[in-house]
């Protein structure tokens, strides 16, 4: 039977497992939109492309899942390039399709033309145009084969309106056509390699895992958690790697790296034995790094191979899935280290960094009575009235970095964030992909009044789908990050920071048919909180906090782990 | 650690956009290309890339990883590390009035090249080598007052025989 393009690519998204995507129609898509209604599909309208590009990434991450959308040719598909870099950056699979112009029109600089193909190259695992539709098909397969395979990513597949109308026989590709001779991701660990970092951790005496968020997407926690107790290490993780380890496990250390724990860049200072796992050594991460863990051997887990030696040397190269690594050195340890007694080799130095918790824990000054609220106590606040349970979004900067250290985070893909690119405006769309992937948990987006203005709009997003996303806004009336970077590094020069002019958010959520609060006091935050999480609608928590509050610990950029600001 | 100028023979999918893929690799991150030089292979759906580029040990290691994680990558080679041959083919203008032509022409036989393009004032002037053969043809004639010049980059074959 002969299919049209849009046919053929709404049959293959549906025979991939897309069940939702967030889009956008414009003219070169509207082919595709005429073909919608009459697919299973679930389209999602939002109302900015670059929300689009957000939620489908949220989605991804909260459920695991290939993210999907759909955007138009020219400024549809520019609109969602911040939205790709940022999956990128956190290897995110998800596959963006963009509508272009009519073929024989490609090059003229038609009305909504542009090389997206061209624009999307540095910043997608791979990306296509489909000339011919008789290779729809096979390149929608390979898309989501590329995305989700190896280190994960976004794929971009550009479609012009022409191919879209035009007919040919479908064809399901099978596994076999989709394989490429120039794509070959390695998964197994090697043997060898393996065998060594089991010598290592029996010969160590302060060892350390340091993960990142290889092993959220590998789904390698589990193994993580029995590695960790059974050889008795104490775990730190990246900003990505949050819920890949209980926070509230005796052996977790808390975020290492700018605004770490005192106890986990403490530990990395002194640790003779680093087992980096899905983690890539990021500048935010080492600080200076010629300063970085003098005393140890390191390990580099990575499906990457690029990320390894590219920042440190390392000692122990393993390029593997770090689902299969963890699971294999588990066997191995299983296997061969029944008698060997961990607890005792390694209590002294477990004991050590506990002692280092109490000295400098995770803390901040209460506000007295009278002071206004700190943003810390909201973020401790949500976490102890969640239990740890929600989905939680952020966006970036201070709100990002209060909700790392103060909410315990249990378990993986519960934490949505932008840690590479740091994409402000991007927690209150992840959050609403992460509410379509979840319906009946509870998404909370912890923003800035900064940040949360850049995509406001999918307020409207949000209502009209019955998703009921929890904003709160950690509202300092400043862009406090760079505020606090400005009071610290620049002689207290606020330029541009001062956010004048701020709606009136409560009314703004009602305007969209949303809820709104505002709480001004301590001893309401709770109060509030409790109330507008029960609330079956989207809403907005204004809290206003106190302006300037800063974020602690924190590690001067350029320094290293051992000079740190303390609270 | 010390730069050292490296050849990297890289084979592609010959498919739209792998040039620039690669272009774009190296001005992204920062890399340097000294020459770039691509053709057909005797499989007509590969292309094979000869990069010329400069960087210290860790470097290097960075563009040939960064170079196989593209998607469009079958092969990435090293012939730094390998026994090769490597050609370049240069095209010279140089000025060649009356009494400089014997010259020249001397200097043509020399390096066996060959002169392809005569005029009263000028010679063009055919050369193929290795760098240092190509390095040293033109410290000869640059004293004549060199024109124009068109290169091909570095081109370059594993050895047959590795030992």
């Amino acid at each position: 039977m002969e299919l049209t393009g849009a046919q053929i690519l709404l049959e293959c998204l549906k025979r991939e497992g897309v069940d939702v995507i967030f889009g956008y129609p414009g003219g070169a898509v509207i082919d595709i939109y005429d073909e919608l209604p009459r697919h299973p599909l679930k389209h999602i309208l939002v109302r900015h492309e670059q929300g689009a590009i957000h939620a489908a990434d949220g989605y991804a991450r909260a459920s695991g899942k290939t993210g999907c959308c759909l955007v138009t040719s020219g400024p549809g598909a520019t609109n969602t390039v911040t939205g790709i870099a940022t999956a990128y950056m956190d290897s995110i699979p998800v596959v963006i399709i963009t509508g272009q112009v009519p073929t024989p029109l490609i090059g003229n600089d038609a009305f909504q033309e542009v090389d997206i193909v061209g624009i999307t190259r540095p910043c997608t695992k791979h990306n296509y145009l489909v000339k011919d539709v008789a290779s729809l098909a096979l390149t929608i397969r390979r898309a989501f084969y590329l995305a989700r395979s190896g280190r994960p990513g976004p794929v971009l597949v550009d479609l012009p309106k022409d191919v879209m109308q035009a007919r040919t026989a479908f064809v399901w590709p099978d596994d076999e056509a989709i394989r490429m001779r120039s794509y070959n991701p390695s998964a197994k660990p090697n043997k060898r390699q393996l065998q060594k970092v089991a010598e290592l951790i029996r010969a160590a005496k302060r060892p350390v895992f340091y993960v990142g968020g290889g092993v959220v997407s590998a789904n390698a926690s589990a193994d993580l958690c029995w590695l960790a107790r059974r050889l008795h290490i104490p775990v730190t993780a990246t900003l990505m790697g949050l819920g890949g380890f209980p926070a509230d496990d005796p052996l977790w250390l808390g975020m290492l790296g700018m605004h770490g724990t005192y106890a986990a860049n403490r530990a990395i200072q002194d640790s003779d034995l680093i087992i980096a796992a899905g983690a890539r050594f990021d500048d935010r991460v080492t600080g200076k790094i010629a300063e970085f863990a003098p005393k140890a051997t390191l390990v580099h887990i990575d499906i990457d191979p690029t990320s390894i030696q590219k920042n440190v040397a390392v000692h122990v190269p393993m390029v593997a899935d770090v689902g299969q690594a963890l699971s294999d050195l588990r066997a191995l340890v299983e296997q061969q280290d029944a008698g060997f007694d961990f607890v005792a080799a390694h209590e002294p130095w477990v004991k050590t960094t506990l002692e280092w918790e109490l000295e400098h824990p995770i803390k901040y000054v209460p506000a007295k009575r009278g002071e206004a609220v700190k943003p810390q106590y909201v973020v401790e606040k949500i976490y102890e009235l969640t239990k740890g349970e929600a989905i939680i979004a952020t966006e970036v900067g201070q709100n990002q970095m209060w909700t790392a250290q103060f909410y315990g985070f249990q378990s993986p893909r519960t934490f949505l964030s932008s840690g590479g690119l740091g994409t402000m405006g991007y927690g209150f769309p992840a959050a609403i992909g992460a509410q379509m992937a979840f319906p009946d948990k509870l998404v909370i987006d912890i923003a800035g009044d900064g940040s949360i203005q850049m995509n406001i709009q999918e307020l409207a997003t949000a209502v009209c789908y019955d998703l009921p996303v929890k904003i709160v806004i950690l509202n300092n009336g400043y862009l406090g990050m760079v505020r606090q970077w400005q009071e610290l590094f620049y002689k207290k020069n606020y330029c541009a920071t001062c956010m004048e002019a701020q709606p009136d958010f409560v009314k703004l959520a009602e305007a969209y048919g949303a809820a709104g609060f505002r709480v001004t006091r301590s001893r309401d935050v709770e109060k509030v909180l409790k109330e507008a999480f029960a609330v079956p609608k989207p809403v907005i928590v204004d809290v206003r906090v106190s302006p300037d509050e800063n974020v602690y610990p924190m590690v001067p950029a350029g320094k290293s782990l051992g000079e740190m600001l303390l609270v | 650690m010390s730069e050292k100028r490296h050849v990297l023979s890289v084979l592609v999918e010959n498919e739209p956009g792998v040039l620039s893929r690669v272009a774009g690799l190296f001005s992204g991150r920062g890399f340097n290309i000294e020459s770039l030089n691509v053709g057909p292979t005797l499989d007509k759906g590969v292309s094979i890339m000869t990069i010329t580029t400069v960087g210290d040990e860790q470097i290097i290691e960075q563009i040939v990883k960064q170079l196989r994680k593209l998607v469009m990558t079958i092969k990435v080679v090293d012939l730094t590390e390998h026994k090769a041959v490597e050609r370049e083919m240069v095209l010279i203008k140089v000025n060649a009035e009356d009494s400089r032509r014997a010259e020249i022409l001397r200097i043509v036989d020399i390096f066996r090249c060959k002169v392809v393009d005569v005029s009263p004032e000028e010679l063009t002037i055919e050369a193929t080598g290795d760098v240092g053969k190509i390095k040293a043809i033109f410290s000869m004639l640059q004293r004549f007052g060199i024109k124009e010049i068109a290169r091909t980059g570095t081109v370059a074959l594993k050895r047959s025989l590795q030992d």
